[in-house]
C-alpha cells in the first residue's frame, strides 16, 4: 500500500493526521499571522526535517509552513496525483523502417503534472508520440521497457538481459535498435554491448539526455530524433552512442561504443570520442560519415549474442604512494581481473611489484591501460614498464580503462586460461584497440589562446 | 474620456527590483557587470512540455508555432556554464534571500518558513533553461496608500532574465550578462482604480524598496508589469513599463481598448458570430496579382533584395518556402477591421500584432487591409482582383500578408484565431508598452499551469530568529519618514526625491550627528543640490565628513549659508580638503573693510545698464553686482539696505 503521508514523519506527520489531511489533499491552511495558503499538500523529501508542511499554492508556487505556526488546516477535497499520461496511437506507415526502443530506466521523454509538479515519464510509443511527434515521420516504433534502474545501477544482470533483448529484436526483424539510457554509465554499457552483441546487421544506438526532458531546453527530444533516424536509416551497424556534438542545438555525434567517454558532469556535449574521430555527424536532415572504417548495415548478416560476464574485475586507478595491501586485498577477495589505469605510458611504483607478482601467480589477470585516456600503454619504453611486463602485466595499447574493465569482465566470463585471456584482450573486436592514433584524435582546445578564442567566437559552442 | 469607475477599471502591479548583491543568485558570477561585446554564442530552441492533459498550454503552443531560433551571446567575464544551462544551479545565494526578506518586511509581509524554489516556464528564450527559478519569500503584506491599504499578495525572489539584442523573423538574440541576477517581484492586489493610482503605487513601492539601500538603482534596475482589466474584460499584462510616469497613459489606453473590444464582441455576436466555427476565413496565394504592383514590397525581386539587405539567412531569420503574397477573406466581417481599439488604433492592429509575433512576418507595414487600402496607381484594380480571386462579397473584409510561404499560412490562421478570441471578448495577453502610450501584442499570457518544483535546489529554512535579526536592522519605513519630514515643513515632492535618490539617509545622519536643522538640510539636499548635480558638479563624491563640517560651519556662521553654492562647488572640486580651508581661501565670513564706499559707484553703473528708470530693476542689477564680491561676507539684507539708501540719495 502506498504511504498517504509520503515523506512526512514525526511532528509534521502528526500535524497532518491531527487535521485529517494527507498528501495530495486540497487544503486551506492559515498560519499564526493570518496568512492563507490554498493548494495541494505535496510529498516531502525524506531527507528534509519533520517540521514543515509543503503546499503547492493555486498560483503554482510552493511554500513550506512550519508546523508550530499552523493555526488551522481545512480540507477542501482530495485528488490523487495522476501518474499516467494519455496515449495517442502511434501512426503506422508501412514504408518506414522498424525501430525498437529498449528502455533501461533513464527518462527520455516526459510530461509534467502541473497540479502536483510531478514529472511523468513517457515511454510507450503512444506516450512518446505525444511528446515527440516527429518520431512518427522517421520510423515505425516499438518500445520495450526492460528494467527501470538508474544508470549507476546497471550491472551484470542488466547487461546480459539487454544483450539478449537486442539479439531478439534483431532476429525479429528490427531495422535498428535504440537504447534509452542514463548518461552516467552509458559509456560502460556501450562498451560491454560491443563485445556481447557482435556482427549486428543493423545499427545499435544508445541515447540519453543531459538536461531532463521536463524542461523546454532539454536535449532529450533532439537526441532521440537523431538516434531514431540513424537507427532507421544509418549505414553503420555497430554499437554506438548518439549525443549532442556542440552544446548548441545543431547536430549529434555518433561515437563508437568502445572509444567514447563522458567528459563533463553536466554539459550537453559531454560525450567525446577518445583517440579517434567520431563515426558520423547526425542532423535532422542528413548524415555525414566522418570515418571510413566501419561495419556497414547488412540485413543478411546474423547477429551473434554472447552475454558472458564475470563481475570479479576491477580498475586500480594508480596514484603515487599506492600501498601494496590494496592489491593483496583484491587477491584475498578473489578478484579475477585487475585493470590498472597507470601513469604515463603505463607505470606503477616499485613497492607494488611483489604484490602484483603474487597476484598474477595466484591466477589474477592483470592488464595495463593509461589514466591519461589518450595515448598508448607503451611499457617497453622505460625500465619500469619492462619490469612490469616481466611480472606478467599485459599492456592494452590505447584501450580505454572502462572499456578494458568491460572487456576483461566479458572475457573472464568465457575462460580462465591466462594465455587465452590475454590473446583475446589484445585482439580487437570492436576497435577497442586501434593500430594508429590519428593526429586529430587528440584535440582539447585550450581556452584563452588567441586562435582558440577566434574559433569559439565564430563557431557554435 | 471614460469614467473609470463606470467601466469597472481594476489594476494591479508586479514590480521587479534587482537586489544589490556582488554575485548572482545561483552561480558565482559577478552581478551587475554588463558587457556589450561577446566572446561566444550558443544556439538553442525551446520545446514546450505537455501538461498532464496531454495538451500544450496556450502560451506554450504559441511560442512553439513561432519556431524561434534562439541565440545566446556569452561573455566570459559575466557568465559561466550555469547561465548556458550546461551546469545545474549552485546553492541559492543566501545574501539575496536575506535582502528579499528585508524587502518583504518593509512591505509588511509575513515571511514563509521554508523557501521553495519553483520553475516558471518561459518559452520566449529569455532564459536558456526555458524556465525562471523563483520562490515565494513573503505573503500577506500591506502598505498605507491614499488613506487606505494597498495589499501585497506576495513577494518572490527570482533570477533575472536575458537582455534582448534583436528579434528578426525567426531569430531572437539575447545577451546573457543580466541573466541570473537576483531580483524580487512584488505582486500587489488588484486594488488600483485609476491610472493615476497606478503611477502612485509604483512610486510608493519604489520608495519602500529603495529605503533599505540594498537594491540596485539605475537603468533597468526596476521594471514593472501592470495588470489591467475592465468589467467583463480579462486581465491584460502590460509588461516591462520602465517608468512610473508612463503608467497613466498606458492604463488609460488599455481601459479604452478593452471597452472597445467588448463593444466589438457584442457587435459580432449580434451579427451571428457566436462560435469559433462561424468565423469563416479562407486564404489564397495572390503573389501574381502584385507582380508589377506599385507597392514594391509585394514584388518578389524587392522582397529578395530586402532579405539580402537585412542579412536574413535560411535556417536562422528566414522562414520556409518561396515568397508568397497571401490574401485572406474574412466572411461577413466588413467593418471590423476599422473598429476602434486603443486611442488612434483599430482592430487591424490587433491582427497585425499576432501576424508579426506569431508568424514572424515583420516587414513593415506588416499587413494590408481592405478598409484602409493604401492609395497608389492601380490600387483599386489590384484590390478588386484580390477580392475576385477570393470570391468576396460586399460584406467580406480582406487582409493581405506577405513573406515566406509557410509563415503566410501561419499568419492567415492567426487572423482566424484572433477573430475567435474577439467573439469571446478580451484575450489574456501580455502587451509591450511604447513611449507614446500605446501597446502591441507580445504573447499569450501564461497561466499558473507553467509552474513546477525545481528538483535541483533544496528548500531554504527561514527561522524566526533570522527574520527578527533582519527586522532589527531595517530603516524606518518611508511613510514614517515622510510624516517626520512633513512635520518639519518639508514639501512632499522634496521628501519623495530624497527617499528615491537616497539623500534622506545623509540628511538624517547630519541632523543626528551635527545638530543641523532638518528643514534646512532637506532643502539643501532635496532642492539646491539637485540643480548643481544637473549642472555636472560631482556633489555625490563629497564624503559625509565634509558635509558634517559644512553643516557645523553653517550653524556657527549663518552668513555662510548665502554662499553655499560657491562653497559646495569648491568642496566638490577638492573633496579631500577641509571646508574651513575653502571658506578661508575665499575670505568668506569676513566683512571687507570699506565696502560701503563702493556702493554709490555700483548704483551709478547699474543705472546706465538698466536702460530704464524702473527703480526695482536698477536695484536688482546693482544687488547682483554687489553680491558677487560680498556673498558670504556681508549679509544680503545689509547690502540691500545700503543700496536702497544710495538709490534714494541719487533721486
Ligand atoms: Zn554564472
Amino acid at each position: 500500500m502506498q504511504d498517504e503521508m509520503k515523506g512526512y514523519r514525526g511532528l509534521a506527520r502528526a500535524k497532518l493526521e491531527e487535521h485529517g489531511v494527507k498528501v495530495w489533499s486540497e487544503v486551506r491552511a492559515v498560519n499564526d499571522a493570518g496568512s492563507v495558503f490554498e493548494g495541494v499538500i505535496l510529498p516531502r523529501s525524506e531527507t528534509l526535517d519533520d517540521e514543515h508542511i509543503v503546499i503547492k499554492m493555486r498560483n503554482g508556487y510552493n511554500v513550506g509552513i512550519h508546523i508550530r505556526r499552523v493555526a488551522s488546516i481545512t480540507s477542501l477535497g482530495y485528488k490523487e496525483a495522476i501518474y499516467k499520461i494519455p496515449e495517442r496511437e502511434f501512426p503506422v506507415r508501412p514504408n518506414l523502417p522498424k525501430v525498437t526502443l529498449l528502455g533501461t530506466g533513464g527518462t527520455i521523454a516526459s510530461r509534467l503534472d502541473y497540479r502536483t509538479g510531478a514529472v511523468i515519464p513517457a515511454f510507450t510509443p503512444g506516450e512518446l508520440y505525444g511528446a515527440v511527434p516527429e518520431l512518427a515521420d522517421i520510423c515505425n516504433l516499438t518500445t520495450k521497457k526492460l528494467f527501470g534502474v538508474f544508470s549507476e545501477n546497471m550491472a551484470k544482470e542488466q547487461y546480459v538481459a539487454l544483450a539478449r533483448a537486442i539479439g531478439d529484436e534483431i532476429e525479429a526483424g528490427a531495422d535498428g535498435i535504440v537504447i534509452g539510457h542514463g548518461t552516467d554509465t552509458m559509456g560502460h554499457t556501450a562498451a560491454i554491448l560491443s563485445f556481447m552483441v557482435q556482427q549486428s546487421p543493423v545499427p545499435i544506438v544508445l541515447v540519453g539526455s543531459q538536461r531532463s526532458s521536463d524542461r523546454p531546453s532539454s536535449d532529450a527530444a533532439l537526441n532521440l530524433i537523431h538516434a531514431a533516424r540513424f537507427a532507421a536509416f544509418g549505414d553503420i551497424a555497430e554499437v554506438m552512442i548518439c549525443m549532442f556534438g556542440p552544446t548548441s542545438d545543431r547536430y549529434g555525434l555518433l561515437h563508437r561504443g568502445t572509444r567514447c567517454r563522458k567528459m563533463h558532469s553536466s554539459y550537453r556535449s559531454t560525450f567525446r570520442s577518445i583517440g579517434d574521430i567520431p563515426l558520423a555527424i547526425v542532423s535532422r536532415e542528413s548524415f555525414n560519415y566522418l570515418h571510413k572504417d566501419y561495419t556497414r548495415r547488412d540485413r543478411s548478416r546474423r547477429v551473434k549474442v554472447d552475454p558472458a560476464y564475470d563481475d570479479r574485475v576491477t580498475i586500480l586507478y594508480y596514484y603515487p604512494g599506492m600501498r601494496a595491501d590494496l592489491v593483496e586485498a583484491l587477491v584475498e577477495k578473489r578478484y579475477r581481473g585487475i585493470v590498472i589505469a597507470g601513469t604515463g605510458l603505463g607505470h606503477v611504483n616499485k613497492p607494488l611489484y611483489p604484490a602484483l607478482k603474487r597476484a598474477i601467480e595466484s591466477g589474477v589477470h592483470v592488464v595495463m591501460t593509461v589514466q591519461t585516456l589518450w595515448g598508448y600503454a607503451q611499457m617497453y619504453v622505460y625500465d619500469t614498464g619492462r619490469d612490469l611486463m616481466d611480472l606478467g602485466i599485459v599492456p592494452l595499447d590505447n584501450m580505454l580503462p572502462e572499456t578494458a574493465l568491460m572487456k576483461l569482465s566479458w572475457v573472464l566470463g568465457h575462460t580462465d586460461d591466462h594465455e587465452e585471456v590475454m590473446r583475446i584482450m589484445r585482439d580487437p573486436i570492436a576497435h577497442e584497440i586501434t593500430a594508429r592514433e590519428p593526429h586529430n584524435g587528440y584535440l582539447i582546445m585550450q581556452g584563452g589562446l588567441p586562435e582558440t578564442e577566434e574559433y569559439i567566437a565564430t563557431h557554435w559552442k | 474620456m471614460i469614467d473609470y469607475a463606470e467601466v469597472g477599471l481594476i489594476a494591479g502591479l508586479e514590480v521587479h527590483q534587482q537586489l544589490l548583491t556582488p554575485t548572482k543568485m545561483f552561480c558565482r558570477c559577478p552581478a551587475g557587470h554588463y558587457t556589450d561585446a561577446h566572446d561566444g554564442a550558443v544556439l538553442r530552441h525551446m520545446r514546450p512540455t505537455l501538461s498532464e492533459l496531454g495538451e500544450y498550454d496556450g502560451c506554450a503552443l504559441m511560442e512553439f508555432k513561432t519556431r524561434k531560433n534562439i541565440i545566446y551571446l556569452l561573455h566570459e567575464e559575466n557568465v559561466c556554464t550555469y547561465e548556458m544551462d550546461d551546469t545545474p544551479p549552485f546553492l541559492v545565494n543566501q545574501e539575496a534571500v536575506n535582502i528579499a526578506i528585508e524587502q518583504c518586511l518593509m512591505l509588511g509581509c509575513d515571511i514563509v518558513d521554508e523557501v521553495h524554489i519553483a520553475r516558471k516556464q518561459y518559452l520566449d528564450g529569455s532564459i536558456p533553461t526555458g524556465f525562471q527559478r523563483t520562490a515565494i519569500v513573503g505573503v500577506n503584506g500591506r502598505l498605507p496608500f491614499r488613506g487606505r491599504e494597498l495589499t501585497i499578495t506576495q513577494v518572490s525572489v527570482e533570477e533575472d532574465s536575458c537582455r534582448e539584442v534583436s528579434d528578426k523573423g525567426h531569430l531572437i538574440v539575447w545577451r546573457t550578462d543580466r541573466l541570473g541576477m537576483p531580483l524580487i517581484e512584488t505582486v500587489t492586489g488588484a486594488d488600483l482604480r485609476t491610472p493615476d493610482e497606478v503611477e502612485e503605487a509604483i512610486l510608493l513601492i519604489g520608495r519602500v524598496c529603495r529605503s533599505t539601500r540594498h537594491v540596485r538603482t539605475g537603468l533597468g534596475a526596476s521594471r514593472q508589469d501592470v495588470n489591467v482589466s475592465v468589467r467583463g474584460g480579462r486581465r491584460v499584462e502590460i509588461k516591462g513599463v520602465p517608468k512610473a510616469g508612463w503608467a497613466p497613459r498606458l492604463v488609460h489606453g488599455e481601459a479604452v481598448r478593452q471597452v472597445n473590444l467588448l463593444k466589438l464582441r457584442d457587435d459580432l455576436l449580434a451579427r451571428g458570430f457566436t462560435e469559433a466555427s462561424s468565423i469563416g476565413v479562407a486564404s489564397a496565394d495572390v503573389t501574381d496579382v502584385f507582380a508589377t504592383s506599385e507597392l514594391s514590397f509585394l514584388r518578389q525581386e524587392k522582397w529578395e533584395r530586402w532579405i539580402k539587405e537585412q542579412g536574413r539567412r535560411p535556417g536562422f531569420e528566414l522562414g520556409a518556402g518561396p515568397f508568397c503574397v497571401r490574401a485572406v477573406r474574412l466572411r461577413g466581417l466588413a467593418g471590423t477591421l476599422s473598429w476602434p481599439t486603443q486611442p488612434e488604433q483599430t482592430f487591424a492592429s490587433e491582427l497585425a500584432g499576432r501576424v508579426r509575433v506569431i508568424a514572424g512576418l515583420d516587414q513593415r507595414p506588416i499587413m494590408l487591409q481592405s478598409e484602409k487600402w493604401p492609395d497608389y496607381r492601380g490600387a483599386i484594380q489590384e484590390l478588386r482582383k484580390v477580392r475576385a480571386r477570393l470570391h468576396c462579397e460586399s460584406a467580406d473584409a480582406v487582409v493581405v500578408i506577405w513573406g515566406p510561404e509557410e509563415d503566410t499560412v501561419t499568419a492567415a490562421n492567426e487572423v482566424r484565431l484572433r477573430y475567435i478570441d474577439a467573439i469571446r471578448g478580451i484575450p489574456n495577453e501580455t502587451r509591450q508598452p511604447f513611449p507614446d502610450g500605446t501597446t502591441d501584442f507580445e504573447r499569450i499570457l501564461p497561466g499558473p499551469d507553467r509552474m513546477y518544483p525545481d528538483t535541483d535546489s533544496p528548500p531554504t529554512r527561514v527561522t524566526r530568529e533570522r527574520v527578527e535579526h533582519l527586522r532589527a536592522g531595517l530603516p524606518e519605513p518611508p511613510w514614517v519618514r515622510e510624516e517626520r519630514y512633513a512635520g518639519a515643513g518639508v514639501a512632499l515632492p522634496v521628501i519623495h526625491y530624497l527617499i528615491r535618490r537616497g539623500g534622506a539617509d545623509m540628511v538624517d545622519r547630519l541632523v543626528r550627528e551635527t545638530g543641523a536643522d532638518l528643514k534646512k538640510t532637506c532643502f539643501l539636499f532635496g532642492e539646491k543640490l539637485v540643480y548643481l548635480r544637473r549642472a555636472g558638479v560631482p556633489v555625490d563624491a563629497i564624503p559625509f565628513e565634509r558635509w558634517a563640517e559644512l553643516s557645523r560651519l553653517l550653524t556657527e556662521i549663518p552668513l555662510l549659508r548665502e554662499a553655499w553654492e560657491l562653497i559646495v562647488r569648491r568642496v566638490a572640486a577638492t573633496p579631500a580638503g577641509s571646508v574651513s580651508d575653502v571658506v578661508a581661501g575665499q575670505g568668506l565670513g569676513l566683512e571687507p573693510s570699506g565696502w560701503r564706499t563702493r556702493i554709490p559707484g555700483i548704483v551709478e553703473r547699474a543705472e546706465s545698464r538698466a536702460y530704464s528708470s524702473d527703480r526695482d530693476r536698477i536695484f536688482r542689477i546693482a544687488l547682483g553686482d554687489a553680491m558677487g564680491a560680498l556673498r558670504g561676507r556681508v549679509p544680503a539684507a545689509e547690502v540691500g539696505a545700503e543700496l536702497r539708501r544710495a538709490l534714494e540719495e541719487r533721486s
